[in-house]
């Protein structure tokens, strides 16, 4: 990772087309903040010029259809793509992310839409995967600790997980997104992605995660959330985003915003001339 | 299986645990070493029942002797099996390293150590580039290991040159196959063993203690222990009570020993597992795939060699044959009879010693019965049918549980 020199106020230059909306919350510094990212896989053009702020304290809702490059917005965040133009700026410093490694060392830590996680592995395994600790003279892996450390997190999170020796093929589903959620936070993350998180969820387990996620963003973390499920970004979200083919269309305040305005600007039909059925 | 919210007891009483994890691995078929030990215990009261001096101690020495090679060479191939790929040069590159090995020895007068040394680096890069064409170019393992196993084959043909057969003659290369230490060694050596397992289990369980975390019951772990010590001193007994404990054996169980540590206590290791369950969440988590496979297929031409040398020093020779035939068969076979999925990130190294035993057994079983090399593979293919269906049998049982 390189840091190529802050601006003088610790402000990227906005775009050329215009630059992000003013933002309302103008008095506070974004944490991380994209500009005119861009993204191609063959002729599909998965992201184009699209900007993308998160502060501190914040949940920001990335909706958008299916396709509309949510995930690719996301891992390019991630280090998973590397987008062929645009910048990225975090805590006012203009970075370089060219793998997975770079994010993680900056505090950007992601919940991926199909988890990441090794099956074969058990709990502790998986929640240290990458970053396993190890004793000093021989090298050898300190289980002990990890587990300890494991232990706490989860029940931190309040994570109902039976025995974390067991391997990941033994949990439920709910169990899964826990672990990949407690993962995600358990590095001192600034920011946390979380690509769908409650989607293969029941009711309890989403209301679960949901809570989660209003923990951590009372943590102090910018919390990047990207759900299909409007009531649940209602509920949780500070800010939506809209992204349509590639392009971000709009960005809205929860509080000044309603469903029909973003299911609106989700399927391009105008705002005012789309009715919804009832 | 209770769900996140479901108000469940995180941890109950040991002996329910206990019993509900092993329910869990009989129905997802995660029963690791059993079968192949049901298995070479039934093998063996066949054998006995037709031919009483099968389990007689030189016999017995004989086997364990006679397995030093393919067990070798099957440490490797679990290696890339736990990465849910295949090595199928590693026939090839057993006769390369051995053939390497002997011209240098007998031709060009090298003492023992450098000939050796040298074979061995001829598999580990044989095995580096293998792995950089696999990575690089992302050609099927399968596909790049078919490849070299006729390039290497070649190779051999081309070292050896015009003499159809090297008799090797350095006194410490043939040693390594034709040395027996004293009882005296033997029962040292398996005095340390069990202390040092004991005092292995006695840590853990006290650095568990100190962390707070919970324990398996004390009970459980001594029988494991108990087992292990007995099947350790029986075996010296049988040794000590013939022509004594082979340096091969020792060799071999070296080799299982320190990549069994690699494998499942390192980070290294761990960072193998995580490869072969899911490659994509390993890479997401920063580990480096592509290294990770290449240090492995790096490994497994390494052990391939080791296994020609081993295999070389047994017969004295090496010649056009040496590693063809079915040392690359039987290595894989007896990786997955020892237990070790096919399909990534399940099994131990383990493996190669059980599945050698069981492959050894039956080799050196039914030769015994002056049985021809007919029955020899119609047997070996069946035993390994067996194991594949006990692997495919769990994956789905696995699968069933949604996983
Ligand atoms: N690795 C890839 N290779 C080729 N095309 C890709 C790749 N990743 C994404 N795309 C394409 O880029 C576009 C955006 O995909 P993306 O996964 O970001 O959508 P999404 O908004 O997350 O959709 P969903 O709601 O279905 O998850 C799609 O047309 C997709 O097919
Ligand atoms: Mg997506």
């Amino acid at each position: 990772m390189t840091e190529t020199g802050g601006w003088p106020g610790g402000h990227p230059p906005t775009a050329p087309s215009g630059g992000p909306p003013p933002s309302v919350t103008s008095d506070r510094q974004p944490i991380l903040q994209l500009r005119a990212i861009s993204k191609h896989f063959g002729a599909v053009e998965a992201l184009s010029g699209v900007d993308f702020d998160v502060y501190p304290s914040e949940v920001v809702a990335l909706v958008g259809d299916n396709g509309a490059g949510k995930s690719t917005l996301v891992k390019t965040i991630a280090g998973i793509n590397i987008p062929d133009s645009g910048e990225i700026w975090f805590e006012g410093q203009h970075v370089a992310i060219h793998g997975p490694r770079d994010p993680a060392a900056l505090g950007i830590s992601t919940v991926y839409q199909d988890l990441a996680l090794c099956d074969n592995l058990d709990v502790v395994a998986n929640l240290y995967l990458g970053r396993e600790e190890v004793e000093p003279p021989v090298l050898l892996l300190s289980e002990e600790r990890m587990e300890q450390r494991a232990r706490e997190v989860l029940k931190s999170l309040d994570v109902k997980i039976p025995n974390p020796r067991n391997p990941i093929a033994a949990l439920s589903g709910g169990q899964r997104q826990s672990v990949a959620v407690a993962r995600s936070v358990m590095w001192k993350a600034k920011v946390v992605l979380l690509d769908e998180p409650t989607a293969a969820l029941g009711v309890q387990q989403t209301k679960q995660v949901l809570e989660l996620i209003l923990r951590l963003r009372n943590q102090g973390l910018g919390v990047v959330v990207i759900s299909h499920n409007l009531a649940n970004v209602f509920e949780v979200a500070d800010r939506i985003v809209v992204l349509r083919l590639g392009k971000r269309v709009g960005t809205y305040e929860r509080k000044a915003a309603s469903e029909e305005r973003i299911v609106a600007a989700i399927t391009g039909a105008e705002f005012g001339k789309f009715q919804p059925q009832v | 299986m209770s769900a996140a919210g479901a108000p469940s007891a995180p941890t109950g009483p040991p002996v329910v645990s206990n019993l509900q994890s092993l329910w869990r691995r009989v129905s997802q078929g995660d029963v690791g070493s059993l079968p192949v030990i049901a298995g070479l215990v039934l093998i063996w009261l066949v054998f006995y029942s037709l031919n009483p001096l099968f389990l007689s101690p030189r016999n017995l020495t004989n086997l364990v002797s006679q397995i030093a090679d393919i067990g070798i060479v099957s440490v490797g191939i679990v290696l890339v099996l736990l990465l849910g790929e295949i090595d199928l040069s590693v026939g090839s590159v057993y006769g390369l390293a051995s053939a390497v090995m002997a011209v240098l020895s007998v031709q060009y007068g090298w003492s023992a150590a450098p000939a050796i040394v040298a074979g061995l680096l001829v598999g580990t890069a044989i095995g580096t580039f293998q792995g950089f064409f696999f990575t690089r170019f992302r050609i099927p393992s399968f596909v790049v290991t078919l490849a070299g196993l006729l390039t290497w084959f070649g190779a051999q043909l081309h070292v050896m040159g015009e003499k159809g057969t090297i008799n090797l003659d350095d006194p410490t290369i043939v040693q390594l196959a034709g040395q027996f230490f004293p009882p005296s060694v033997g029962w040292t050596l398996a005095v340390i063993a069990v202390v040092v397992l004991a005092t292995d289990l006695f840590i853990r369980r006290r650095r568990r203690a100190a962390a707070g975390l919970p324990q398996a019951g004390l009970a459980g772990d001594l029988v494991k222990l108990g087992a292990v010590v007995a099947v350790i001193l029986g075996a010296t007994a049988i040794m000590a009570s013939d022509e004594g404990v082979p340096l091969s054996l020792l060799i071999l169980l070296g080799f299982v020993v320190g990549f069994d540590l690699i494998t499942t206590r390192t980070k290294f290791g761990r960072h193998i597992f995580a490869v072969g369950g899911n490659a994509e969440a390993a890479r997401r988590a920063g580990i480096s795939v592509n290294g990770i496979r290449i240090a492995v297929f790096a490994l497994c031409g390494t052990l391939a060699a080791a296994g020609g040398i081993m295999g070389a020093s047994r017969l004295l020779a090496v010649n056009y044959n040496s590693g063809t035939g079915d040392t690359l068969l039987n290595a894989i076979a007896g990786a997955v009879i020892g237990g070790t999925s096919l399909f990534g990130g399940r099994g131990t190294v383990w493996s190669a010693l059980t599945g050698a035993l069981v492959i050894g057994s039956i080799n050196n079983g039914l030769a015994l019965l002056s049985a021809a090399s007919d029955v020899k593979f119609m047997v070996t293919g069946g035993v390994l049918l067996a194991a594949v269906t006990i692997d495919a049998v769990a994956r789905q049982g696995r699968q069933r549980a949604g996983v």
